[in-house]
């Protein structure tokens, strides 16, 4: 049958005619089943590629000879759009890059403005974002979970995970009115105050969370197909891990004790009591037994942060520096001072400082780095967000390299990508 | 070249354990400038030499920068300012951060070494300043666009003169979408081998047989 393609690597019978590169045994060009190698694409539109996600998959028989990921199908220019804008403003594009933990995009885009602009934010302000950070690397990392066990044939525990996840969510909706769009900080403290019973809701997820985790331990840890379809894949050596910039649990399931909670605390993480759960293999097993301690640590780390915020009950929310904190609207619309701040707040910005900072926090897709420039005027100059998942990413050509197709889409998933701050 | 201050410099010397001073006496004039802002090392470094100086920093013992946190690059407002190319930099063993920044000057061809044979993880990211910033990185195998499509026309979206809806109208940007061709959607690495080549734009060809992209059919 003669065939007009419009796939360039298929000639007119659709069989591959592109030779990979570097290798030097083309298949003989007349045996139907001869060991040319087939080319195949995955995504962008796949489910188990986790959003717009190309794989370009050069395949022997079953085995992986290359796989190059295409991405940007998501790009939207945050980075360039962040330039004209003030920093408040530039608070709901965070929402949009890690979609999956937005509260923590907006803590960690709100510490590097404020280390820019000298303000220290109050107690309170810092324990809140400690239970943001939290909850974020909770759903975050539940996400994860429900979604690589489906990928690799086990659906009950996604059933789990989701149900866990909704509970953080409902809180979440309670706290900033969205779920997804948060919007939750602003430079020198935060949009709003934690409503009333949201503490009890919080305690009572926390009593109840590990008991699920447990079961997921239970299903997972020793179950024969998952041990066997995740140990030894994908591994990574602690140096190729540390080559390739690796950060975040794909880093510490390799052996690499960094967490910068942990090495360069900030929001006071020093002061809380947690342990960092470290690999040794560094495969797609270690990565899984790595995001659950870290669900368990997290948890902790709620536990504690709940206590404190019972001691600063009616401790002040903001910085008390009208300049940066926008006054309540009743005052706004009542004194003549407050209307002034508000006035040139919402129509000039904050102006920060001329200089340059860069702030990483630990997302729990990894190092999420907030690199911001500014001349002295109310809109950076340049605001470049280090994308841990984009940087985890890169390392998939040479993770699939060799390994089977099937465990292409274990490997993909064990990186925990977010397409929103890949293409950013 | 001139290298313009950015703004409040507390002070220069040792923070965070970086010791910048290793740095001017073993490359002298190399070193453009250094400084301590918002608490961060930053060292200005001059591009013919940064290759030499990023790999002392990883290789050397006292320094141990072995972690490549970041690649990015700036282009101010001001347009006689020379735009940078940015190095965050890290040392898991001593817990230690620096920033190398290399100033490029606009009016010349901006290109600098490629660190990717030192680390790894440079690859995607030296592409996306590639890509956005029209920075060439000599010696990266396989510097092409990775946001923005291959054939995207308009120029690199993060440079300060590139307006935010591009350089093209809307119509325009809607008419080279509706008569761009399947294949200008695959990447030159995999048409070089493929049997469209012929079908490519002349622009394209033309590129890839000056091997601008490392590949030639």
């Amino acid at each position: 049958m003669e065939l007009d393609v419009a796939t360039p690597s298929l000639d007119a019978r659709g069989r591959v005619t592109r030779a990979p590169l570097g290798v030097a045994h083309p298949g003989d060009p007349d045996d139907e089943f001869g060991a040319e190698p087939m080319l195949v694409n995955l995504g962008p539109q796949h489910p188990a590629t986790h959003g717009v996600l190309r794989l370009v998959v050069e395949l022997e028989g079953e085995r992986v000879i290359r796989c190059i990921p295409h991405i940007g199908y998501l790009h939207s220019g945050f980075e360039k759009l962040g330039e004209y804008r003030h920093y408040n403003q530039i608070i709901p594009l965070t929402d949009r890059t890690d979609y999956l933990s937005p509260m923590a995009n907006n803590v960690a885009f709100a510490l590097a403005a404020e280390k820019l602009m000298g303000i220290e934010v109050t107690e309170r302000c810092k324990v809140l974002r400690v239970i943001a950070c939290e909850m974020s690397r909770i759903i975050s990392h539940l996400v994860w979970l429900g979604t690589t066990g489906i990928d690799l044939g086990a659906f009950t525990p996604f059933l789990w995970s989701f149900q866990e996840r909704e509970r953080i969510y409902n809180l979440q909706e309670s706290w900033t009115g969205a779920r997804l769009t948060t919007s939750l900080t602003r430079v020198g403290g935060m949009m709003a105050d934690v409503p009333a019973g949201f503490e009890a809701g919080l305690r009572a997820f926390c009593s109840s969370f590990p008991k699920t985790l447990d079961e997921v331990d239970t299903m997972f840890t020793r179950n024969a197909i998952w041990c066997g379809r995740t140990q030894d894949v994908g591994a990574m050596s602690r140096e190729d891990a540390i080559n390739y910039s690796l950060s975040g649990p794909m880093l510490r399931a390799s052996g690499v004790d960094y967490d910068v909670r942990k090495d360069t605390p900030y929001l006071d993480y020093e002061t809380y009591d947690f342990d960092v759960p470290v690999g040794e293999h560094g495969d797609i097993y270690d990565r899984y037994r790595v995001r659950l301690e870290e669900m368990y640590q997290s948890n902790r780390i709620l536990e504690q942060a709940l206590d404190r915020l019972a001691r600063l009950e009616g401790a002040p929310l903001n910085v008390a520096d009208p300049r940066v904190i926008l006054p309540p609207k009743s005052r706004a619309m009542s004194d003549m001072e407050a209307m002034i701040f508000h006035f040139k707040q919402v129509m000039e910005g904050v102006p920060a400082p001329a200089g340059e900072v860069y702030l990483a926090v630990e997302n729990p897709k990894g190092e999420l780095g907030t690199y911001l420039v500014s001349d002295g005027t109310a809109k950076p100059v340049r605001w470049r967000i280090r994308p841990p998942s984009f940087i985890n990413l890169a390392c998939l050509s040479k993770l699939c390299e060799g390994a089977l197709l099937s465990d292409v889409i274990a490997i993909n998933a064990s990186v925990d990508i977010v397409m929103g701050e890949i293409d950013r | 070249m001139t290298v313009g201050p950015v703004g409040a410099v507390s002070g220069v010397g040792e923070v965070g354990g970086v010791s910048t001073a290793a740095l001017s006496d073993r490359f002298g004039s190399a070193i453009l400038r250094q400084a301590v802002i918002c608490g961060d090392s930053i060292v200005w470094v001059d591009a013919s030499r940064a290759h030499e100086i990023l790999a002392w920093l990883r290789d050397t013992p006292g320094q141990q920068f072995d972690y490549l946190t970041d690649v990015t690059a700036v282009d101010y407002r001001d347009p006689e300012r020379p735009l940078e190319v940015v190095y965050q930099l890290r040392s898991l063993p001593r817990n230690a951060q620096l920033r190398i920044k290399i100033p490029l000057d606009k009016t010349k061809p901006l290109v600098v070494d490629s660190v990717w044979d030192l680390w790894k993880g440079a690859d995607w990211l030296e592409r996306e300043v590639f890509d956005m910033f029209g920075v060439s990185f000599a010696g990266h195998p396989d510097l092409r666009r990775i946001l923005m499509w291959e054939t995207y026309a308009e120029g690199h979206p993060l440079r300060k003169d590139f307006p935010l809806r591009g350089h093209f109208t809307r119509a325009e940007q809607t008419r080279q979408a509706l008569a761009s061709n399947p294949e200008a959607h695959y990447s030159l690495e995999e048409l070089s081998i493929a049997e469209a080549y012929d079908e490519l734009p002349e622009d394209m060809r033309r590129r890839m047989a000056k091997g601008e992209r490392g590949f030639v059919k």
